[in-house]
């Protein structure tokens, strides 16, 4: 299926959860908040999330800002 | 002799609010925050890559204790205003958000509706706003209402650095909302910009281009975290009103040639 992460569009092997998906995509230890098709997820739900074909995935972290 | 600056229990030690953007280098920034003291800074959340660079400026941010207050820029409608504060909460571990929701691009000026939908959407799962807003006392009304403690008026538009476009209207704020914490939030340029705003009573003040974009940004910083206690005290003793006419200062009686008319 694809997930468009950030912006891209990946490739991914269905089923995939989440949790899954930003560890396939090397976030796993990072501090990052994610959300999907525009709605924040909660790190504690991120396992339970199954991923759909299409899905927008938004992965951010801390910069600066003013 | 006044009371401490806080947000929610937290009291802030400096009256400076400092942006972390658009310094020369990651150097640069860690020494005007080191020589200014800000009572916080403020951050943001953008895409992260699995190089991950923001977890470097984070590691920065953090040696410093400082609190922070994240912001929502760039978004240009409510919902995604509120992703951004959602994803901005678990990341920074705080309730506080600087709510930018912007409704024209030239002069990045605050989405008014937007920016209220936003703010009862956040209230309601237990944010504490900071609302970057327009001096329009109705909508500062309106924020109130929906549970801002804190209003946070545009000086002049982010980045312009032209100090307060209207301070008319910036008294008006602090004389119609007596017991909220008011700050100018941009378009500050220079302290005496920076100072006139808080000798008008307001709390505080949020700045970053001015700092980042000086010559020298960490001496500048250092000027802003000067005017801006100074402008303070000047508020707390109390200005005097100024007059039509002369006055003068130097006593008159018993000057030398001194005789009375008449």
């Amino acid at each position: 299926m694809i997930l468009i992460i950030n912006g891209q569009k990946k490739n991914f092997a269905a089923p995939l959860d989440l949790q899954a998906a930003l560890e396939q995509e090397g976030y796993s230890d990072m501090l990052v908040a994610v959300a999907r098709n525009g709605t924040f997820v909660a790190k504690t739900d991120h396992s339970a999330t199954k991923l759909n074909d299409g899905d927008e995935i938004e992965i951010v972290a801390p910069m600066q800002g003013g | 002799m006044s009371k401490a600056l806080h947000i929610d229990d937290t009291i802030l030690s400096s009256r400076l609010f400092l942006g972390t953007a658009g310094y020369p280098s990651p150097d640069i920034l860690r020494q005007a925050i080191k020589i200014s003291k800000p009572g916080l800074i403020t951050v943001s959340l953008r895409r992260e890559s699995a190089a991950g660079k923001g977890q470097k400026f984070w590691d920065i941010l953090k040696s410093f204790n400082i609190p922070v207050l994240p912001n929502t820029a760039g978004c240009h409608s409510a919902d995604e205003a509120v992703t951004t504060a959602e994803m901005a909460r678990e990341i920074f571990e705080t309730n506080w958000i600087k709510l930018e929701v912007i409704g024209d691009d030239y002069t990045l000026q605050p989405d008014p509706f937007g920016l209220l939908d936003a703010t009862k959407r956040l209230v309601s799962k237990g944010f504490t706003i900071l609302p970057y807003m327009t001096d329009d006392i109705v909508l500062a009304e309106k924020l109130v209402e929906a549970g801002c403690d804190i209003l946070m008026p545009w000086g002049a538009p982010i980045g312009s650095g032209r100090g307060l476009n209207n301070p008319i209207a910036l008294q008006e704020m602090r004389k119609r909302f007596p017991d909220k914490t008011l700050v100018v939030d941009a378009g500050i340029g220079a302290p005496s910009h920076a100072a006139a705003a808080m000798e008008m009573g307001f709390d505080a003040v949020l700045l970053n281009t001015a700092v980042a974009k000086a010559t020298d940004p960490v001496a500048m910083a250092g000027a802003f975290a000067k005017a801006i206690e100074a402008g303070r005290e000047a508020y707390l003793s109390g200005i005097i009103a100024p007059q039509e006419t002369a006055s003068a200062s130097t006593p008159m009686i018993d000057k030398p040639f001194w005789h009375q008319n008449g």
